[in-house]
């Protein structure tokens, strides 16, 4: 594992979720739920479906809107702001799904990557990241000008992982990059999310159906369930704790 | 105040058929004109928010159907002498019929695809009749010949008569719409508006449910055309111009989408704004071109104010204000059970975010 | 056979005005899913002010330019105060707010500029052109309307595809979620997209009116067909709006010409063709992507 963050996390965690409320209508999804993030950490957020997982990284990245309680980014209050804000701010989201958009060439889609770029940067450093990204994700290279919708599922999560890494971020929200994945694919994709984390230093928060296998890349795990947190300890803890992962991760 | 129970529906029509009768006996001719003018409006737009709310079909086209309606009724009582309610009875056969015709050319057609069809629809047939002179009647129309049955007496204001019929029709029509809405086919309905697969695979029959919609909201507006042929004495293409057509989908989204009450608010809007405006710029002297305009800038302005300000409609509108002094239906309360997608007819849910997932 | 030529190049010119309305019309649905009932009367205030700067500037190209500015503002303008709200709301809001902004349009222009109907210049000749003694059946105004029609369209295709600006629309259109989520301002997107229709719709306009002469209703039926023509186009497709455009414009050119009491029948026609293209293709002859329920 890297990082040497402890449960209650550096002075000032790079992510810091405090009370988070939201729901969609009269339902309220995520009750008082807080997080905390050092630099570079992978923290896992579990629990069964319906747990408000989906609903976290949405309330933090500004898909919607929280009721109430705060995000910070290395101590900077975000709250509120709508996503194209969030992302320009450094929190890039990867929603669930292979959210790749199918109409669009491999290349346009990463372009859209650096749309959160300020204005200033000059066309040869959007090229030079670019050509970053083919070198490092070489089957996307392969396939530059196809459109996406011609993309495996396993190349499409690798693109919107692609995609949302040129922006540069310093946290990314993952949500179950492994869905519908075959479990050779699976290990890829943890195997790059760890990468990000060391080789990018990039905070991320990952989302998963799989605890088994994202406790096992984590730094810290945070079970959820009916939208409140019902446990937050560092991963190793959270896997030897044979009633919990009964009770709320099914393993 | 649920209007799920037929005592209930008769009850509340009892009621409105006697404010009726009250205010036809006490104001002026041209009030009740006008009332004559809200129930010929009511009877379409109930028809076609049938079709659009409930069922989820958009039609541009209905003031066609009020055409044809129109145009039966004038035929049959000028070449046949068919009295009044015969040949308002066989104006709802024949939109019902050609209801039919439409809706299944139409069944396949959704969304704005089924709005330019209807609205052509819409166009084409005014233009139909404007291109046969003499069975027509050509762009001048067929005058209809309407008067009060003898009991009442000689001195009976033809156009008390003309709101009486109207409004009885308006009425009838109304508490027949109410009793399907809340029947098995208004479910149906729903569920195809909603989700035609799941609807499907729960065994309804999304073809035929489609298509009754628009044989039931074009028979709506067969008889409200029916009743225009009455009240105006007259039948040509230019009394059922597209225009027509797109101020009975104004009136039935502006009243409330699905609802008939708002049926009834989106009618009264439609009718009274313009005519009460054009009063005020006349009163003030205007000129012609600017006095005649005024009112259609007004109409537009109440159009644009009224969409943003009520977004579920005018009886949308009167539901919330109703719950800030009566506190929250108990329907409307939701279980607090958490779950990570939002509710399928949440209204408020961004349709970008539904984007999203296709 | 000189009867049919001219049948046919006036009902390219026609087509080409139904394209553009077409064109805008897509644009507008591509992006927000929104059909802009207004369009024909946006097209016709942007004529009436070029009119007046034509009336007192005595060039028609001084007209031309300021009508397209007006179109792009006043897109921009109706986005950002009357649809934006309507965004989150059911989809039939926005045709209500439409259908208002047209009958606002429409009485405004009668308030401002009376219902006369005014004749509008042309800067090229509209006297047929020959070859030899044989009449073409068409004009140089014809020509410079279909010219103008394509040039707009070439350079909106690419434009859209070879652009940064056009790549934001394309993902703003097909994905917004994941368009926000890039960071892309998608509302400002959606207002350039409303800024480009009103371009478009106002050289619709210009290119018209002196067939049709100005009046405050006399965007309605170019409006009508010009719908028609981005439904049987499919309502997705830029390529389709042009050849439904075309299709139709032809089309009617000759049942107008050849049918007896033709022009009435143009209608019927429209919804004929309407009809029959539907039944076999019910998102339109170009569809790719499913429609959503309006």
């Amino acid at each position: 594992m890297s990082s040497d963050t402890g449960p209650e996390g550096p002075a000032t965690p790079a992510l810091a979720v405090e009370e988070l409320v939201a729901g969609y209508g009269g339902v309220i999804a995520l009750d008082r739920v807080s997080i905390s993030a050092g630099t570079a950490a992978i923290t896992a957020v579990l629990g069964a479906n319906g747990a408000g997982k989906t609903t976290l990284l949405r309330a933090v990245s500004g898909m919607i809107r929280p009721r109430r309680g705060r995000v910070r980014l290395d101590g900077t209050d975000l709250t509120g702001r709508n996503p194209e804000q969030m992302v320009r701010a450094g929190i890039a989201h990867v929603p669930e799904g292979q959210a790749v958009i199918p109409e669009l060439t491999v290349e346009e889609n990463l372009r859209i990557g650096m749309m959160s770029w300020p204005r200033g940067r000059s066309r040869a450093d959007r090229s030079a990241a670019l050509d970053e990204a083919f070198e490092r994700f070489a089957p996307l290279a392969a396939r530059r000008r196809k459109l996406a919708a011609a993309l495996s599922g396993g190349e499409r999560q690798m693109l919107v992982i692609a995609r949302a890494l040129l922006a540069q971020p310093r946290v990314l929200l993952l949500d179950e990059p492994s869905l519908g994945l075959a479990p050779r694919v699976m290990a890829q994709v943890m195997d790059l999310v760890v990468r990000l984390s060391r080789e990018h230093g990039i905070t991320i928060i990952l989302v998963e159906q799989n605890a088994r296998g994202a406790l096992a890349i984590a730094d810290h795990g945070v079970v959820l369930n009916l939208g409140r947190v019902v446990a937050a300890a560092d991963a190793a803890t959270l896997a030897a704790d044979v009633a919990l992962r009964h009770h709320y991760l099914g393993f | 105040m649920s209007m799920q129970t037929l005592p209930r529906r008769l009850g509340v029509a009892v009621v409105t058929a006697v404010i009726v009768w009250l205010l036809s006996v006490r104001l002026s001719t041209f009030r009740d004109f006008q009332i004559a003018e809200v129930a010929v409006e009511v009877t379409a737009v109930a028809g076609l928010t049938v079709l659009t709310g409930l069922s989820g079909q958009i039609s541009l086209g209905n003031g066609a159907f009020m055409a044809i309606g129109g145009y039966t009724t004038a035929l049959l009582m000028l070449h046949l002498n068919w009295p009044y309610i015969a040949a308002l009875v066989a104006s709802g056969v024949v939109t019902a019929v050609a209801g039919g015709i439409v809706g299944v050319a139409a069944a396949r057609l959704r969304g704005p695809y089924l709005a330019g069809a209807t609205l052509m629809l819409g166009v084409a047939l005014p233009a139909l009749a404007a291109a046969y002179q003499g069975f027509l009647g050509g762009d001048q129309g067929l005058n209809v010949v309407f008067t009060a049955p003898a009991f009442l007496g000689a001195t009976f204001p033809l156009t008390r008569w003309q709101a009486w019929v109207s409004a009885a029709v308006a009425l009838v029509t109304l508490v027949l719409l109410a009793n399907l809405c809340y029947s098995r086919i208004g479910r149906n309905w729903r569920a195809v508006r909603d989700d035609e697969v799941a609807a499907a695979l729960d065994g309804v029959n999304v073809a035929v449910t489609r298509v009754l919609a628009f044989v039931v909201s074009a028979i709506c507006a067969g008889l409200a055309g029916s009743l225009l042929a009455i009240v105006t004495s007259l039948v040509a293409p230019g009394a059922f111009t597209v225009t027509l057509s797109i101020a009975l989908l104004t009136a039935a989204v502006i009243g409330g989408l699905g609802s008939l009450p708002g049926a009834l608010w989106g009618s009264l809007l439609i009718v009274i704004v313009p005519t009460y405006v054009t009063d005020v710029a006349t009163s003030h002297g205007l000129s012609s071109s600017v006095g005649s305009n005024i009112p259609i800038v007004a109409y537009g302005a109440v159009l644009i104010l009224v969409m943003l300000a009520f977004p579920q409609g005018i009886q949308g509108g009167l539901h919330r204000l109703l719950t800030l002094f009566t506190g929250p239906d108990p329907k409307s309360r939701r279980a607090h059970i958490p779950h990570v997608t939002p509710p399928a007819d949440e209204p408020a849910a961004s349709h970008h975010e539904k984007e999203g997932t296709q | 056979m000189v009867e049919f030529l001219q049948f046919t190049l006036s009902g390219v010119s026609f087509g080409m005005i139904y394209a553009a309305v077409a064109l805008s019309l897509v644009l507008i649905w591509r992006g927000t899913r929104l059909l802009n009932y207004a369009q024909g009367g946006m097209a016709m205030i942007t004529t009436y002010v070029a009119i007046e700067v034509v009336y007192r500037t005595g060039s028609y190209w001084a007209g031309f330019v300021v009508a397209l500015a007006a179109g792009a503002v006043l897109g921009a303008l109706c986005q950002v105060t009357i649809i934006r709200p309507t965004m989150n709301k059911p989809p039939l809001n926005g045709v209500i707010v439409t259908i208002g902004l047209l009958t606002l349009l429409e009485g405004l222009a009668g308030v401002f500029f009376g219902g006369q109907f005014r004749s509008f210049p042309t800067a090229f000749s509209v006297r047929g052109l020959r070859i030899g003694g044989t009449p073409l059946g068409v004009s140089r105004y014809d020509i410079f309307v279909a010219a103008s029609v394509l040039v707009a369209t070439l350079a909106l295709a690419v434009a859209f595809r070879y652009t940064s600006a056009g790549l934001r629309m394309r993902a703003a259109a097909f994905n917004a979620t994941i368009a926000r989520l890039s960071g892309i301002r998608v509302a400002r997107v959606l207002t350039v997209g409303w800024a480009l229709a009103g371009l478009l719709g106002a050289l619709a306009g210009v290119l018209v009116s002196p067939s049709t002469f100005l009046y405050p209703n006399s965007m309605d039926t170019i409006f009508v067909f010009g719908f028609t023509a981005a439904v049987i186009g499919g309502l997705d497709s830029p390529v389709g709006a042009v050849t439904g455009g075309l299709l139709l414009g032809l089309a009617l050119s000759y049942a107008g010409g050849y049918l007896p009491s033709g022009a009435n029948l143009v209608p019927v026609v429209a919804l004929g063709i309407l009809v029959v293209v539907l039944m076999v293709r019910p998102d339109g002859l170009f569809s790719a992507t499913k429609v959503r329920q309006v």
